[in-house]
């Protein structure tokens, strides 16, 4: 199988995000990589080591700015070129946008959110979760060019070494496409990140005894890089804020890793963190449900394990 | 200013979601509502109206009773609403989805377009940036932030290293995240004036739309198989000895986590 | 001894009542204003709408909206439970000459009973009492029911208002003006948020109230107008579950006896029902009055229990749950009626004003029945060309109920519920005596004695509750769960109880409290503890009003989502 696999890159640096997807392309056929935008022919050559044959570039100042619509404009003009079978992206708020465009030019399929790639008999099959994740759908295509958009961080960039060929090429823009116009850019160095976005949680219920349980708690988010989350039952009664809350009447998460401190596990609090990747609950009660749907329990008492992890990550670092 | 709202009708988020085995999609049946996010598209498209005069239209694609959930978002404000609706549509890829919006969207000739930017049933993702294809007009998505001008708008894009600041000149389409806004709770009076609101449904061949490019049948994608997720794998029991910490970071790390 | 009455609510009926406040731009003008969008509300509305239909001349004079009809729930449905075996003549009343019965969403007629007394290891299989014989009767889903009746209603030009809860009976004069609606998007302290959308003031020409059981503006109003009856109104709880069994269940089962105890100390009255729901579905339900004195009686897990007999394995065994709910059921029968029905400018209708035969597990059919005679009341009035406030101008609406059939059957049972506090075997013995004599014999008032009066103890009834397993045998916060319920956090506490009660009676409540809404909190000396709280928990069962609280409606669109119950 031929693909095309878009690659992002921000301050001189491919994205993993799109390197994940081009190694997984690279074990299916041939995958050529393609990088747009200011200092694309510079950082393209890397994507060799992540899987590339070959990368094509384009750094047409329509394409300086971080906005999709000329994306789809240089991508459509290299589909028809290349014509591959596929054209693949890892997610991201930009790439999501120029995979839809892209199939609306093309008049091709688009699966999203996909966690996996495969050939079967021949096709190309993608997996996805539904529901909440807790079904998996295989979806296919049924005409090319076969388009998949790949959940962020669900593959893994493989370093197989090599080198790439880059072939820098020309386009043509529509002319809406360059009607949106940046202002202005910032960047944010956050305080951590908020429970949407962050990759890994510590999150904290009744069985911290007192709102002061959530120092701890913070230590150990901070000496992660995540971010801390609550259950209903103690921003009920005031001891963390209501944005924190995770659960079926706050918000679902689906972090790689969720660390669960003294929470019971009712089904309530469950349904908004069970797609998490890796859930490890502490708990000094052996019986509590969250035993019964963790990736590691541990029963003991939390104010002594929880700070002797963060003592342990720190002196990692 | 016109601006066109495009909502979706999906299931209520009760416990019985579930994907028909038979048909392999989403089993719609149970109680509708709109999807979340689009609240904060008709709440965003209402406080521009108030304060720029204007109207705001609900697009739509579903079956005939998605009219109920329109209904809800003509209470909190929303002056009409048109409901694409053709049986030949059911299943329609996001392709086929976004020529029937398009070609709605077209007949209303709307100043601004806003979607909500997540989907409760995962079928409406990324519709925006293919509508916006479709009527050639530029696009603004993940906005936690809009501002509207006469002949322009201006959105705060969230990104994953901070914020964009993008202007567009109008006609524009904008995706909005639930960020943006806290949407209103209709008032007694909009729940009981909503009914006597303007609500058109429209067949396919009114948004000139091809049956055949359109539903299940012209879907360019397919569902193979449904499948429980893989079981999580064989939990780790640790009883703390003191060394439950230690054996925590070990795991963590040894699966890449850190 | 601690009683949940000594430590009644800080709240009193009568913070329910008051004049409108709203001016003309915020107040809604309605003609006839329904609160409650049950059974009886939209028989209420669907008979008035058909009659306006056939009389225009007299629905211009009710205005742009003749009539609206107020629902606390998400939807029509959404707050509606109940077994149910319905008599279907009243539906068919209702709508004759327009639908036909197999237009209506029954699960078709009962194919066939069973009653039995249960003990822990065997089923005695008894003859069906008479109270008990349900030939000719239909299967139905009160929510499916809820949900078909407000289509119908709209059908006939009534605007029925879902979300939307009433928390104020508004009287101005000594009559009854309308309703006010609840705010929506207050935080826990009560401050208002960005999206605060204040209730209104809903004017009408003649309120109905069909709240149903514990209905807050219906104790308002009978307190108001001194409509009290002759005994205080008691009430039940009622569990119940709905399951996708592996094979069709053909009859219809009723039990009494285990897991309940029989002597009368324990005051532990009621018993199951199972009822197929088609071929595929079954309801299980278990009701008990709430004078149980143990503090550890808890409905929910009574119901637990009785899934563990061999009798119902047999039925829901390798099945699945797919709903669950909770509502208490009003029991104090004839003597705890309101005096009348009607007040100036007001109608009371339905279980809420105590319409349900308890011996005979009835009451979906007389509210039916009751919005019906109140509709066509209220138009006869409306024709006359009365002012529908004056006094005496709804009288017919009483005259006609204690003419109908209902009234007879009703005044047939009228002390075999109480007969119970005797315990098992003489409330037996009482009931027997009764139903052969059709209620001429034992003569007399039976006295009821209010809920919360009965005096807690504690005789270990917890250690006979199976343990959840999550699959058969449910705890209290995964049924909460499957009750649909997702009640926004943030928002005032609806439930006025003391947050510093006796032990027993912090105990009681815990344990009686099928959502798992109050906890036992902290010492605070002198036997006292504190009563911990989870208000968003609550799917509006009642429970607590019956036992030394009070439930007010929360924002509208709180509590459950009641679909297949």
């Amino acid at each position: 199988m031929k693909s095309l696999v878009y690659l992002e890159h921000y301050h001189g640096e491919l994205e993993k995000g799109g390197l994940g997807v081009l190694g997984k392309a690279a074990s299916l056929g041939d995958a050529a990589g393609v990088v747009l935008g200011e200092g694309a022919a510079e950082v393209a050559a890397a994507a060799g080591a992540f899987g590339a044959a070959k990368v094509y570039a384009c750094d047409a100042p329509e394409l300086a700015t971080p906005l999709p619509q000329a994306r789809v404009d240089a991508l459509a003009t290299l589909v028809e070129q290349s014509s591959p079978d596929a054209v693949l992206f890892g997610a991201s708020v930009l790439s999501a946008d120029v995979a839809s465009g892209l199939a609306a030019r093309l008049g091709a399929g688009l699966n999203w959110d996909l966690t996996d790639l495969a050939e079967r008999d021949g096709e190309l099959v993608g997996t996805r979760p539904a529901l909440g994740d807790t079904v998996i759908v295989e979806v296919g295509w049924t005409a090319g060019p076969r388009l998949g958009l790949i959940r962020s961080g669900a593959l893994d960039p493989v370093e197989s070494g090599g080198t790439a060929e880059v072939e820098t090429f020309e386009t043509s823009f529509s002319d809406f496409s360059t009607l949106a116009t940046l202002v202005e850019q910032t960047q944010e160095e956050s305080s951590g990140p908020s429970i949407e976005d962050a990759d890994i949680i510590v999150a904290g219920g009744r069985g911290l005894g007192s709102p002061e349980g959530f120092t701890m708690l913070e230590e150990l988010a901070a000496a992660l890089g995540g971010a801390v989350g609550a259950t209903r039952a103690v921003v009920d009664a005031g001891w963390y804020p209501y944005s924190t809350q995770v659960g079926q009447t706050g918000k679902t998460v689906s972090p790689k890793l969720y660390i669960a401190c003294g929470i019971s596990g009712a089904i309530q609090h469950k349904v908004g963190m069970q797609g998490s990747g890796t859930i490890v609950a502490i708990n000094k009660d052996p019986n509590a449900p969250i035993f019964d749907f963790c990736d590691v329990g541990v029963v003991g008492d939390l104010h002594q394990v929880v700070p002797k992890l963060t003592e342990l990550v720190r002196a990692r670092a | 200013m016109k601006i066109a709202v495009c909502v979706k009708q999906v299931p209520d988020a009760t416990v019985h979601k579930r994907i028909d085995p038979a048909t392999k999609r989403l089993d719609r049946s149970g109680e509708a509502a709109l999807n979340p996010t689009d609240l904060n598209a008709v709440e965003e498209a209402l406080r521009i109206k108030e304060a720029q005069g204007g109207e705001v239209v609900l697009v739509s694609l579903g079956p005939e009773k998605a009219l109920d959930s329109l209904r809800k978002a003509l209470a909190m404000g929303a002056d009409r609403a048109v409901l694409v609706s053709d049986e030949a549509a059911a299943g329609s890829d996001l392709l086929g989805t976004a020529q029937a919006l398009a070609g709605a969207l077209e007949r209303e000739s709307a100043d601004l377009v806003l979607f909500g930017q997540s989907s409760g049933d995962s079928d409406g993702a990324v519709l925006w940036a293919a509508v916006a294809d479709r009527l050639r007009r530029p696009v603004i998505s993940q906005v936690a932030s809009l501002t509207a001008e006469a002949d322009s708008v201006t959105g705060k894009r969230q990104t994953e290293h901070g914020y964009d600041v993008i202007r567009a000149p109008l006609p524009a389409i904008v995706a909005v995240s639930d960020a943006i806004n806290e949407p209103r709770y209709p008032s007694l009076k909009g729940i009981m004036g909503a009914k006597s609101k303007a609500q058109e449904t429209l067949a396919l061949a009114d948004v000139g739309v091809d049956t055949s490019a359109a539903g299940e049948a012209g879907s360019r994608t397919t569902v193979l198989e449904l499948a429980p997720p893989p079981s999580r794998g064989d939990q780790v029991k640790i009883e703390d000895d003191g060394s439950a910490a230690q054996k925590v970071l070990d795991i963590v790390v040894e699966r890449k986590l850190l | 001894m601690a009683r949940p009455i000594d430590f009644s609510p800080p709240f009193g009926a009568i913070d329910a009542v008051g004049a409108p406040t709203d001016g003309p731009d915020e107040r809604i003008d309605v003609g006839v204003l329904i609160v409650g969008a049950g059974p009886g509300g939209l028989a209420c509305a669907i008979r008035l709408g058909q009659l306006l239909e056939e009389h225009p001349e007299v629905r211009e004079r009710l205005g742009d909206v003749p009539i609206a009809v107020l629902e606390k729930g998400k939807q029509a449905g959404s707050h509606l439970l109940s077994g149910a075996i319905v008599n279907p003549s009243p539906l068919r009343e209702l709508f004759k000459g327009r639908l036909r019965t197999a237009d209506l969403p029954t699960y078709g007629e009962v194919p066939g009973e069973a009653v039995y007394v249960l003990t822990r290891r065997s089923a005695l299989r008894i003859p069906a009492p008479p109270t008990m014989r349900n030939h000719g009767n239909v299967i139905l889903s009160v929510s499916e029911l809820g949900r078909f009746l407000a289509e119908q209603a709209e059908a006939v030009g009534a605007v029925v208002l879902p979300e939307t809860a009433a928390t104020k009976l508004l009287v101005q004069h000594g009559r009854v003006v309308g309703a006010r609606t609840g705010d929506r998007g207050r935080g826990r302290a009560g401050e208002p948020l960005p999206t605060f959308e204040a209730g209104n003031d809903v004017v009408a020409d003649l309120t109905v109230l069909a709240e149903g059981t514990q209905g807050y503006l219906t104790a308002a109003a009978i307190d108001q107008f001194g409509l009290h009856g002759e005994n205080p109104q008691i009430w039940a709880l009622g569990v119940k579950e709905v399951w996708r069994v592996r094979k069709p269940l053909g009859r219809i089962v009723h039990t009494m006896g285990w897991p309940l105890r029989t002597s009368a100390g324990f005051g532990e009255f009621g018993g199951s029902f199972i009822y197929p729901m088609g071929d595929e579905l079954v309801t299980v339900g278990f009701v008990a009055g709430l004078e149980a004195t143990d503090v550890e009686f808890s409905v929910h897990d009574v119901l637990q229990e009785f899934k563990t007999h061999r009798l119902v394995w047999k039925i829901l065994g390798g099945g699945e749950r797919v709903a669950w709910g909770a509502k208490t059921i009003t029991e104090g029968g004839y003597h705890s009626f309101p005096r009348k029905f009607n007040a100036p400018g007001l109608m009371l209708v339905g279980e809420g004003a105590g319409l349900v035969n308890v011996p005979r597990l009835k009451g979906v059919h007389y509210a039916i029945e009751s919005g019906r005679l109140a509709a066509e009341a209220a138009f006869r009035a409306l024709q006359r060309g009365e002012v529908v406030s004056r006094i005496g101008a709804l009288d017919t609406y009483d005259e006609s109920l204690r003419a109908s059939p209902m009234w007879k059957q009703l005044y047939e049972v009228r002390n075999m519920r109480q007969a119970f506090d005797k315990g098992f075997f003489m409330g037996g013995a009482l009931a027997s005596a009764m139903t052969v004599t059709k209620g001429r014999a034992p003569n007399g008032r039976f006295p009821t004695h209010p809920n919360a009066a009965a005096p807690l103890r504690k005789s270990g009834r917890a250690s006979r509750y199976p343990a959840p397993d999550g699959s058969y045998i449910f705890d209290k916060l995964s049924s909460v769960f499957a009750s649909g319920n997702r009640t926004r956090d943030d928002q005032p506490s609806h439930l006025k109880v003391r947050t510093t009660v006796r032990r027993p009676v912090a105990e009681a409540w815990q344990w009686m409290c099928p959502a798992h809404v109050y906890e036992v909190g902290r010492d605070v000396g002198d036997g006292m503890v504190t009563v911990e709280i989870t208000p968003s928990n609550c799917v509006q069962c009642g429970a607590i009003t019956a036992k030394g609280g009070r439930l007010t409606p929360p924002e509208g669109g709180s509590g459950p989502e009641y679909t297949l119950t």
